[in-house]
C-alpha cells in the first residue's frame, strides 16, 4: 500500500505522471521533466517534499543526544535558525541516513530525514536515547498528529515568488542567509534545498499546504516533480541516500568527509569504525565524452582498478550525461577513465562532483 | 491518454511498424513508449545492411530517466535509419510516429500479420 502527501491529489489533478518512490506515490513529472529543470535553474520551480519527514527533538538533554547521534558537530551551531547537514551512522561506520538539523535553541531542535528511511530512523534515534537514557522527546511531525507539509520553491525567482504569495513571511526571511531557517506564524522557511539554487523550503501545517501549492502555481512557480529534482541534485553534485550511500557504506568513501567531524574530542555513533578503517575510496564526478548516458551500478575501470558509478544521468544543463562515482584511491581529476554501458567501454573523464550551480555550468 | 494510429501494427514490446509500398516496414516505438519513458536524450540505431531475428535488440532509446532496448519487431535486415532521430531525439517525444527509427526488409513479409492490431495494442498499453 503506497502513501500519499497531502499534495497527491493536487499532483494527479495536474496530470502529474505518479511513480511509487519508495513506498509513496510521487510525481515523476508533470510533462517534461527537461523543462521542469530548466524552470529550477533559470526561474523558478517547486516540489512536494512532504513525504519527508520532519521530526522535533526537544528537551533539557536535545543537545547531548545530537552530538552523540550524527557524525557532523551541532556545537557549530550556535546562531538560532543555523541548519547543518550530517550523516547519521550505525556503529560499523555506515550510513543509517542523511539528514538536516536545525537549532532553533538549546533544548529545540529540528531534524529532516528522508521518507524512505524515516521509520527505521525513528527507531534507530528511540533506542539509542533509551540506551543512553537522555531526558528528550523525539516528535515526528508527518505521519501523527500535527502533520507538515513541506514544499520547496527553488531558483533564480523563488524567494520573490514565496514574498508574492506570502508576504507576511517576507520580514523574517529576507536577511536569512543560506542554510537558516526560521519559525513565522504557521511557516517554517527555511533557506536550504537540493537544487543547487536559491529559494526556500517552507515546512506548514499539512492542511494548509494545497492552498499555498495553489497560489504559488498561480503566481507562476512551475510544479516540478521527483525526476527534475533528481537531475537538479545531481548536477548540484549532493548526493542521494540509497544511490550514493547506504549502512554498508561510509561517509569517507561517499563525499562526505566534510560533513564528518573527526577533529574534535566528542565521540559519536560510528567514530571508531571510521576511525579504523579509514578512508578506501574516493567519490568524485564524471563526464561522459561519449555518447550514452551514465546509470548508476555501471562498472568503471581506471589505471587504480574498478569503480562503480553510484548516480548517472543526463545533465539537461550540460547537455552531456553525468555521474557520481566511487572510485579507487589514486585516481585523479582530469583522468580519462572507460564506463561498461551495455557491452561497449565508453570514455569518461573524473571532475570535482560539482556540474551546475546556480543557473549555470561549473565544468 | 495514448495516441495508436490504427493503421500500423504493433508489439508487446511498445514498437510500431508500418508496412511500405515497397515491401519494408518502418519501425519506432508508441507513443505511449515515450511518454512512459520521459523527455528521450539518446538514440542508438542499428547499422544498415546488419540483420535481426525477431525480438532481438537492434537499438536503444534513453530518456533522462531509463535506457530501453528497441526489438526488432520481426526479423530482417536494415535498409535505412533515421539519422534525424539520433540527432534529435526529442523528435520522438513530440510524434513517436513521426519520427522513426529504422527500415527492415523483412525475411517473410507474412511475418506482419501476426503482430498486434491498433485495438489489441490499445488494450495493453491501457
Amino acid at each position: 500500500m503506497t502513501q500519499k502527501t497531502v499534495l497527491n491529489e493536487v499532483h494527479r489533478k495536474a496530470g502529474a505522471r505518479m511513480v511509487d518512490f519508495g513506498g509513496w506515490d510521487m510525481p515523476v513529472n508533470y510533462g517534461s521533466q527537461i523543462e521542469e529543470h530548466h524552470a529550477v535553474r533559470n526561474n523558478c520551480g517547486m516540489f512536494d517534499v512532504s513525504h519527508m519527514c520532519a521530526v522535533d527533538v526537544v528537551g533539557p538533554d536535545a543537545k547531548a543526544f545530537l552530538l552523540r547521534l550524527v557524525a557532523n558537530n551541532v556545537d557549530k551551531l550556535k546562531v538560532a535558525g543555523k541548519a547543518l547537514y550530517s550523516a547519521m551512522l550505525n556503529d560499523a561506520g555506515g550510513v543509517v541516513d542523511d539528514l538536516i538539523i536545525y537549532y532553533l535553541n538549546d533544548t529545540t531542535w529540528r531534524i529532516v530525514i528522508n521518507a524512505g528511511t524515516a521509520t527505521k530512523d525513528l527507531a534507530w534515534m528511540a533506542a539509542r536515547q533509551k540506551d543512553w537514557g537522555l531526558n528528550l522527546t523525539i516528535t515526528e511531525r508527518r505521519d501523527g498528529n500535527n502533520p507538515l507539509g513541506m514544499i520547496a520553491v527553488q531558483g533564480p525567482n523563488a524567494k520573490a515568488k514565496v514574498w508574492e504569495v506570502l508576504p507576511q513571511v517576507k520580514a523574517a526571511s529576507e536577511g536569512l542567509a543560506p542554510f537558516f531557517g526560521v519559525q513565522v506564524g504557521d511557516y517554517f522557511v527555511a533557506t536550504t534545498g537540493y537544487t543547487g539554487e536559491t529559494g526556500f523550503e517552507i515546512a506548514l501545517p499539512a492542511a494548509d499546504a494545497a492552498a499555498l501549492w495553489d497560489k504559488l502555481a498561480a503566481a507562476g512557480v512551475a510544479p516540478c516533480g521527483l525526476g527534475a529534482r533528481d537531475t537538479l541534485r545531481l548536477e548540484a553534485g549532493m548526493n542521494l541516500y540509497g544511490n550514493d550511500m547506504d549502512e554498508t557504506v561510509s561517509p569517507l568513501d561517499a563525499g562526505l568527509a566534510w560533513t564528518v567531524d573527526l577533529k574534535s574530542e566528542r565521540d559519536f555513533v560510528g567514530k571508531a569504525a571510521l576511525v579504523a578503517n579509514g578512508q578506501k575510496a574516493q567519490f568524485h564526478g564524471q563526464v561522459q565524452q561519449d555518447k550514452g548516458v551514465l546509470r548508476g551500478h555501471q562498472k568503471v575501470f581506471t589505471a587504480q582498478g574498478e569503480g562503480e558509478i553510484t548516480s548517472g544521468t543526463f545533465s539537461p544543463t550540460l547537455q552531456q550525461s553525468i555521474a557520481l562515482a566511487r572510485l579507487p584511491l589514486g585516481v585523479a581529476i582530469g583522468d580519462i577513465v572507460e564506463v561498461e554501458i551495455r557491452d561497449k567501454r565508453l570514455k569518461a573523464k573524473v571532475v570535482k562532483p560539482v556540474f551546475a550551480r546556480n543557473g549555470k555550468a561549473v565544468v | 491518454m495514448s495516441n495508436v494510429p490504427a493503421n500500423l501494427k504493433y508489439t508487446e514490446s511498445h514498437e510500431w511498424v508500418r508496412v511500405e509500398a515497397d515491401g519494408t516496414v518502418t519501425i519506432g516505438i508508441t507513443d505511449h513508449a515515450q511518454e512512459a519513458l520521459g523527455d528521450l536524450v539518446f538514440v542508438e540505431l542499428p547499422e544498415v545492411g546488419k540483420a535481426y531475428a525477431a525480438g532481438q535488440e537492434s537499438a536503444v532509446v534513453e530518456s533522462v530517466k531509463a535506457a530501453a532496448d528497441v526489438y526488432a519487431p520481426i526479423a530482417g535486415e536494415v535498409t535505412a535509419v533515421n539519422q534525424d532521430a539520433a540527432d534529435a531525439p526529442e523528435s520522438v517525444n513530440q510524434d513517436a510516429y513521426a519520427a522513426w527509427l529504422f527500415k527492415l526488409k523483412p525475411a517473410n513479409a507474412a511475418d506482419v500479420d501476426a503482430l498486434l492490431d491498433a485495438a489489441a495494442y490499445a488494450k495493453i498499453s491501457e
